[in-house]
């Protein structure tokens, strides 16, 4: 039995998708990479070979953060190449710190942008380019958030493309009633990459095996439970990040809750059963709780980035939720014992970010019912993977008994590919796992 | 469902009565719509069974078809239908106001005005229940391939003349129907379930009968009972006292008094056919007459308390004043039915089956935009639905405490006042949230800049103040002023122009075509017995 080295395994798969990007015949390349593969890393590697190849390239992200997000990426591993920010013409639509990059050009008119190497923007933006020469190359990122009917207002803009983005994490969606067209190839309200493929069935499809960002302790965890078709390794050991406390336990029920993450990667924090509101007191205020212990007992954080444990502050810190007005209860909580610069924020606004330590308040906690929103195994699979060293749950008891009684009801589409695993499937087979790691806790 | 409509809903279930959900009515609502009741026959797809159909509550339409399962029957009753309802239809289409509009030159690419007709106002159709509205969908797809011997001679079994026409109309009116806010289609459940919170389950909800007595029950009965009594109250013959709003029927009228009648008249129709001479045709025919006219009087029976508790849904409506944008919202629907009306006279096809990618996309986008849109016209026009979003986080009422002058940082400084205001709402404001409000009609845009140590937040005005270095008069709330702010978009933004069908991307499989034509289905073992 041969040893498994992430770091080759991962560069044979990014020459392969480069070599069919750069000369392979086909018009599309799709990759699948799951969280924290280096997704970003390809698509700047890939953008500046396509440059070096002689090919204007024209970038599609799907929010203004992704797209700023790039261009600072980009001007850090090329500061010489010449990049073209296209924004709306809204008051500030874009982050300031492009200003200070010398050879990005900012415009909100197409045309002023016109002959640079590479111009970046918004699917939403680039919907509203017209009459201009196509681009012989583009590079999608994010596009199983991206909609089709998205990918139609832009795909006249490029000749071939490259799409990159992560099957697993929360499917696009529509406000409006789009239930008509389900089944149809070219639902407008499906994601960009199953419209792309149901058409272009030969394209060549790749994956990037290997998260660098989860640790050996969640890697299996999540690549069983929201991958199972295409599973991915951690690219560290179980011994390469370590989470340590400056200060003991007081052995309170967050405090224990911690220890048990810091040792093992997972905690559950489980309240006692009942039916709560959305913003269940007690379940956002064990959450403010545990954040402000992780804080006062001066975690740090060790890995392969540094030889030395590096201490963990607020800005690694996340709290992830499933509703608004959940977020915003918890960061109420929080203000109140005067924690500051930790993101709480919904799934879908944390999807594409990393940090050392997320607290998560489960998707079902307190529910009395579970609804297609409640299982979509995107939004769980979004929070259970964002984090470095470790993630602890907190939840009201009585998960399992919730999903007995709410088994899967979404009716059948004819034509529509059935996504594996569904929601019941992921939340029964984390909450397992989870259980193993729970700290009961009766405030 | 917000917690307001939660609230409403325990209030109701204490209170034995439903609650108002709103204020104004949000849906336009004709002065003389044609309400449509009809009935499908269990067990068989798409087969008609009767309908009572008019716009005058005294004196309906009663169209049967006897025989369900006889095709020419059916057709009889379609064509029956298209010589009721299109003539409210074309009454509207021939009362025109001319308006103008832009257009963009297919040559000059330059924008200019042209004008165009705009009916001044549109037929519109309500029906029981959603139920209905897929019927009248299904109606729709079944009549509007047919052909007619005009438009076909070869055609082996030709329609009605009128009959693809209206399987036209319907199409299009039940396409519409899903377009969040539009009215031209209505379900009276729907509506009633728009503007009043009742003490039962949304999926009780749907039955019309228990829904009216909810929210205007008898003098004395709470609604509760009400409502049970309208489930499932049976009389002494074992039928219910108020029957399903339909299309389908209830299985015991099916049974009990249906199926008995239509086997009498099917026996009745065989007695004539093999009738020999003209004497016993004459007494047998009577019979048959005799028989239809009994299967007449049992759907009248069972349509009759539907075709009132609609008009009763439609009076209780009526009781609520229009919402402002609601009329706005109307207008679009009048621009819906000339497109129709214009698409037909050009001699146009038919709708196809299906959406081609480029259609499918708009109308995905214009009804997230119609949505966008009403939900945040629904809160303009009434505050018990405000309220409902200041509950939620996302809209807050509050007292302007101060208001400091302030200008941008530019060569030519604009006003940028900051407001202080003080509000007992909770939103949900992160640090240079956009905040509206409503002047004059017109959004007014404006930042969150911080919270006071008091509590009390401070915003920043952004625009609508005029082109001068000092803001003009009005367009600055001033000290004392209590305005209502939301954290939503009052308008939505124009959506991206999609390419022509006939330039469908590779990804999206290119232009439709004979490449993408749909092929029917390969024989397989199984289709042979």
């Amino acid at each position: 039995m041969t040893v498994f080295d992430p770091g080759a395994a991962a560069t044979a798969a990014t020459e392969a998708i480069l070599a069919d990007t750069l000369h392979g015949s086909a018009r599309g390349v799709v990759v699948d990479s799951p969280p924290g593969a280096g997704k970003s890393t390809l698509v700047v590697r890939a953008a500046l070979e396509l440059v070096a190849a002689g090919r204007p390239l024209m970038v599609v992200a799907q929010t203004n953060s992704q797209v700023d997000d790039l261009v600072v990426r980009l001007a850090e591993k090329a500061p010489g190449l010449p990049v073209g920010r296209l924004h709306s013409s809204d008051s500030d639509p874009y982050d300031k710190a492009l200003d200070e990059l010398e050879n990005v050009r900012k415009s909100s008119k197409a045309g002023d942008l016109a002959g640079l190497d590479v111009v970046i923007s918004t699917a939403a933006k680039w919907a509203h380019v017209k009459d201009v020469e196509p681009w012989r190359h583009a590079i999608v990122d994010e596009a199983y958030q991206m909609r089709s009917d998205a990918l139609l207002a832009v795909a006249g803009l490029f000749e071939r493309a490259l799409f990159v983005g992560d099957p697993g994490q929360l499917d696009p969606f529509a406000i409006a009633d789009a239930e008509q067209w389900a089944g149809l190839s070219y639902d407008p309200s499906a994601s960009a990459v199953s419209t792309l493929l149901a058409h272009n069935p030969e394209l060549p499809q790749h994956r990037l095996p290997v998260s660098w960002r989860l640790p050996a302790s969640a890697a299996p965890l999540v690549s069983n439970a929201f991958y199972p078709f295409t599973p991915f390794r951690s690219g560290t050991g179980h011994g390469d990040r370590r989470l340590a406390f400056g200060v003991a336990s007081d052995g309170s029920a967050p405090d224990r809750a911690l220890d048990e993450a810091a040792e093992s990667g997972w905690a559950l924090l489980e309240l006692p059963a009942r039916h709560t509101p959305r913003t269940d007191p007690e379940a956002v205020r064990a959450a403010a709780q545990v954040v402000r212990r992780l804080l006062d007992r001066g975690g740090a954080a060790t890995s392969e980035r540094s030889p030395d444990p590096v201490p963990l502050t607020a800005d690694r810190i996340a709290v992830g939720t499933a509703h608004r007005d959940q977020a915003a209860a918890i960061r109420a909580a929080l203000a109140e014992l005067g924690v500051s610069g930790v993101a709480v924020d919904t799934a879908n606004r944390l999807q594409g970010r990393e940090f050392d330590v997320t607290v998560v308040l489960h998707p079902l906690s307190g529910r009395p019912d579970a609804t297609a929103f409640h299982l979509e195994t995107g939004r769980l699979c979004v929070l259970a993977s964002r984090h470095r060293h470790a993630c602890i749950v907190v939840c009201r008891a009585g998960v399992t008994d919730l999903l007995d009684d709410h088994p899967s009801t979404e009716p059948v589409q004819l034509g529509v590919t059935v996504k594996f695993p569904d929601g019941w499937e992921a939340m029964m087979s984390t909450w397992d796992h989870w259980s193993e790691h729970r700290v009961v806790w009766r405030p | 469902m917000s917690l307001i409509a939660t609230l409403a809903r325990l209030e109701a279930v204490e209170s034995g009565r439903a609650q108002p959900l709103a204020t104004v009515r949000h849906r336009h609502l004709s002065e003389r719509p044609l309400v449509f009741v009809p009935l499908t026959t269990a067990g068989e797809a798409g087969a008609p069974l009767g309908a009572l159909v008019g716009t005058d509550r005294n004196a309906p339409t009663l169209l049967v078809v006897p025989q369900p399962r006889d095709r020419d029957l059916r057709f009889t009753f379609l064509a029956d239908l298209a010589e009721a309802v299109l003539p409210y239809l074309d009454a509207y289409a021939a009362d025109i106001e001319l308006t103008e509009r832009s257009e963009t030159d297919p040559e000059t690419g330059k924008k200019t005005k042209v004008e165009v007709e705009l009916c001044a106002d549109a037929p519109q159709l309500i029906v029981p229940g959603r139920a209905g509205v897929d019927f009248v969908r299904l109606l729709g797809r079944s009549m509007r391939f047919r052909r007619t011997a005009e438009q076909d001679p070869d055609a082996p079994y030709p329609a009605p003349p009128r009959v693809p026409l209206l399987g036209r109309w319907f199409t299009h009116y039940a396409e519409r129907a899903r377009t969040p806010g539009a009215a031209l289609l209505l379900a009276a459940t729907d509506l009633l379930n728009r503007h009043w919170a009742t003490g039962q389950s949304s999926l009780e909800d749907q039955h019309l009968g228990a829904l009216l007595a909810w929210i205007d029950p008898p003098a004395g009965e709470p609604g509760a009972e009400a409502a049970l009594r309208a489930e499932l109250a049976r009389g002494a013959d074992g039928q219910l006292l108020c029957p399903p709003a339909g299309p389908a029927t209830d299985p015991a009228f099916d049974n009990r008094l249906l199926a008995p009648a239509v086997e009498r008249y099917d026996r009745a129709r065989q007695a004539l056919q093999a009738a020999e001479d003209g004497l016993a045709a004459d007494d047998r025919l009577g019979q048959l007459t005799a028989a239809e006219r009994e299967i007449r009087r049992l759907l009248a029976a069972q349509l009759m308390p539907t075709w009132s508790a609609v008009w009763r849904a439609l009076d209780l409506l009526r009781e609520l004043p229009e919402g402002d944008r609601a009329a706005a919202r109307w207008t679009s629907d009048r621009w819906s039915f000339t497109g129709h009306r214009d698409r037909i006279t050009a001699g146009e096809p038919p709708q196809p089956r299906r959406d081609d990618a480029v259609t499918a996309a708009t109308k995905l986008l214009r009804r997230e935009r119609a949505q966008a849109e009403l939900e945040a016209g629904e809160a303009l026009d009434d505050p018990l639905v405000m309220a409902g979003r200041r509950l939620s986080g996302e809209a807050f009422a509050g007292e302007v405490v101060e208001v400091t002058p302030a200008w941008s940082e530019s060569k030519r400084p604009s006003p940028r006042p900051l407001l202080t205001l003080r509000t007992d709402d909770a939103p949900h404001l992160a640090e240079g949230a956009k905040v509206y409000r409503s002047l004059d009609g017109k959004p007014q845009k404006a930042e969150f800049v911080a919270y006071e140590p008091g509590g009390a937040l401070v915003l920043r005005v952004l625009d609508k103040m005029g082109r001068a270095k000092d803001p003009a008069p009005g367009s600055v709330p001033e000290k004392g002023d209590r305005i209502c702010w939301t954290l939503f978009e009052h308008e939505q933004r124009g959506a991206p122009k999609l390419p022509d069908p006939e330039a469908t991307p590779w990804t999206h499989g290119g232009p439709p075509g004979a490449a993408t034509a749909e092929q029917p289905d390969a024989p397989t073992p199984e289709d042979l017995l």
